[in-house]
């Protein structure tokens, strides 16, 4: 295998792994940009996804796209009674006060699995087979098909869903003054209570794709959801093709690092590539700069 | 005439004290990870020194001395262990102590059991733990190293000549990376690629193209559930044909089902006897007392044994061999190190002054896996 071809394969890795981060940098886009809240949570919603799936799929029997569907379906309603129970009820938000409950949600969304659904490691069942698939000299599996046709789908549904639904526009004026949004007659409550429902379905769904391949336990979620908000960071947050090109931009940096540097910084780099784009470019590889009016 | 009265007082009370002593069962102090990160490890070492307690009380003790036994979950913290370890020797005043379950948490209890003189039993497998011999330290599964041997022992028994290593860098995963280029060195085995991947990491695909392209003859993965078994599809997904080699971390069924019965075939490891007890010859003086821990340990939790409770079971074992010279913290010691020819469920144990471990090569077997199952490497 000569080196051509080993980059071949780092790159084609590298996309693969990104577009998984760039699925679940999705999820923490969409409710930062109607709420303005970064839901540290989100990981455990991505890892509800498929340890739900495994549940319905080996405890009650179910085939999987039935399965798939009731975990989407249950995911979303802990995502939403999240949002009831914790966000809710607060009286005056503060980004910080937001943040550490969101955390603190994790934490106890993590506890409760790992009591209810035990410790080990579950391996899913590939949805079309696992015959690897030739790209020129490199190879992926029919899996990350999925993985990239869901993230093209969710962009796309996403982009109309925000530019041209009244919902979604409506969702976006939240984000950019709650109060404003409030005074013209939009029920911000239910903007926030809608966006947490897109995203935890969204996360719960990106969680089942990446499960036959990542495998899934109780504690998936700290690092996958890691990952994607890096994702989402580098994109600058946007519910679009910034988060997504972040998750690639991502995958493949890690990949290369790997391969052509050491494998033992493979982290560290992803890492650093954060720090140095919230130093130098907050708003993000690809966001606008914001304007403070006065 | 007072001095005399203090005397006999302080007679009186010696005597007292003695023969309460005499009547006063073995106290057990155990340290698990039970849960965190860990739990994989604790969970079984926890069930099995339950279910032994109580099945040797039941009897009416071991060798007529009745047993108590104090578990602390350390939750895989080096430092709660220390607090924990602390605690069993000053309040609850045990004569030894078995675990901790990893090794770094092994390493920080050991300066406490050493001042304090009271004799720990480790279930870690960190070659640190006893090497050197420390007076009142000892640990019950084969160093890594043995594992390290036997699989470098079977490549030069096929020609193989090379090897690339792909670890995983948490404490498992290094110590056995430093093992492993150690003795290949001693074998004559070339090290071409050294990777390493995270704990949680979910792709190998960057690490194994780079070991396809360093010309190895075979690959040795050391780490423990998920990795590993991620890194055997990995393999099959980049068409890497060369021979894989697991670590005895695997040895278990779940690695068979979590890399999936097609990828994970023709895969070999160095497996703990417990492992593939049903495979082993019908000689093996190991044989019947597996049999009865799977068994056992099936009937009470649905669930096959694991060789890490096999760890706690050693443990037992030991302790209870070594209860021939009396219950007290240094004639349990003394005991640990006298215990020859005890077959166990790691396998053989033979102490000496110089050796707390006492296991070798024939603590493990090497398998391969065909068509979902176990079978011995020929």
């Amino acid at each position: 295998m000569d080196i051509a071809d080993q980059i071949a394969q780092y790159l084609v890795s590298g996309l693969s792994t990104g577009a998984i981060y760039a699925l679940i940098g999705i999820g923490f886009a969409i409710i930062y940009n109607s709420t303005e809240i970064i839901n540290f949570a989100q990981g455990e919603l991505v890892m509800l996804g498929g340890m739900f799936t495994l549940f319905f799929l080996n405890s009650l029997q179910m085939p999987l796209p039935l399965a798939i569907f009731c975990a989407v379906a249950s995911s979303t309603a802990v995502g939403v009674l999240f949002e009831r129970l914790t966000i809710r009820p607060l009286k005056s938000p503060t980004p910080l006060a937001l943040i550490i409950i969101t955390i603190g949600g994790s934490i106890l969304i993590r506890g409760l699995t790992m009591l209810i659904g035990g410790k080990d490691t579950h391996a899913l069942p590939a949805f079309s087979g696992s015959e690897p698939i030739m790209i020129g000299t490199a190879t992926i599996l029919p899996q990350h098909l999925w993985i990239f046709a869901l993230t093209a789908l969710a962009i796309a549904a996403n982009k109309i869903f925000f530019q041209y639904t009244i919902t979604g526009k409506a969702m976006r004026a939240c984000a950019v003054n709650r109060r404003a949004a409030g005074l013209v007659g939009i029920d911000v409550k239910r903007m926030v209570f809608f966006s947490f429902a897109i995203s935890s379905s969204l996360g719960s769904l990106a969680g089942i794709i990446v499960a036959p391949l990542t495998m899934t336990s109780y504690d998936v979620g700290i690092m996958l959801g890691l990952k994607g908000f890096c994702a989402a960071i580098i994109g600058g947050l946007s519910g679009g093709l910034g988060t997504v090109l972040g998750g690639l931009i991502l995958g493949v940096l890690e990949s290369l690092g790997a391969g052509l540097i050491s494998s033992g910084y493979k982290d560290a780099i992803a890492f650093i590539i954060l720090l140095l784009i919230l130093f130098i470019r907050p708003q993000g590889l690809f966001g606008k700069a914001q304007t403070e009016r006065v | 005439m007072r001095k005399l009265t203090v005397f006999l007082a302080s007679a009186a009370l010696l005597l007292l004290s003695t023969t309460v002593f005499a009547s006063e069962p073995l106290r057990i102090g155990a340290l698990f990870s039970v849960t965190g990160p860990a739990s994989f490890l604790g969970e079984p070492d926890r069930i099995t020194l339950e279910m032994l307690v109580k099945e040797a009380n039941a009897k009416g003790g071991i060798k007529g001395t009745k047993v108590e036994l104090i578990i602390y979950d350390t939750q895989g913290d080096p430092s709660k262990a220390v607090q924990l370890a602390t605690k069993l020797i000053k309040n609850d005043k045990v004569s030894v102590i078995v675990g901790p379950s990893t090794t770094g948490e092994t390493m920080a209890v050991i300066p406490v059991v050493e001042k304090e003189k009271i004799p720990l039993i480790s279930c870690a497998a960190g070659i640190k733990i006893t090497d050197p011999v420390k007076r009142y330290v000892f640990k019950t599964p084969a160093n890594d190293h043995v594992a390290a041997e036997k699989i470098f022992n079977y490549m030069a028994a096929k020609k193989q000549k090379s090897a690339a290593l792909l670890t995983v860098t948490d404490g498992f995963g290094s110590s056995g990376r430093e093992q492993l280029k150690d003795m290949a060195r001693k074998k004559g085995i070339n090290i071409v690629a050294d990777e390493t991947y995270g704990p949680k990491d979910t792709d190998m695909t960057a690490q194994l193209t780079k070991i396809k392209g360093s010309k190895a003859d075979a690959i040795i993965c050391w780490g423990t559930n998920p990795g590993p078994a991620i890194v055997t599809r990995n393999v099959k997904q980049l068409g890497i044909k060369i021979p894989l080699y697991q670590s005895h971390g695997v040895a278990s069924k779940k690695y068979i089902e979590l890399a999936g019965n097609e990828n994970a075939e023709g895969v070999m490891l160095p497996a703990g006897k417990l492992a593939v007890y049903d495979k082993l010859k019908a000689s093996d003086p190991q044989l019947k007392l597996l049999k009865d821990y799977d068994r056992a340990y099936k009937k009470e939790f649905k669930v096959e044994a694991s060789t890490f409770g096999g760890y706690a079971y050693d443990s037992f074992l030991l302790i209870s061999k070594a209860l021939g010279k009396g219950t007290s913290p240094e004639q349990l010691r003394d005991g640990l190190e006298e215990v020859k020819k005890l077959v166990s469920i790691s396998g053989i144990y033979n102490m000496s002054p110089t050796e707390h471990n006492g296991l070798d090569l024939n603590a493990f077997e090497m398998v391969k896996i065909i068509k979902g199952d176990w079978s011995l490497a020929k």
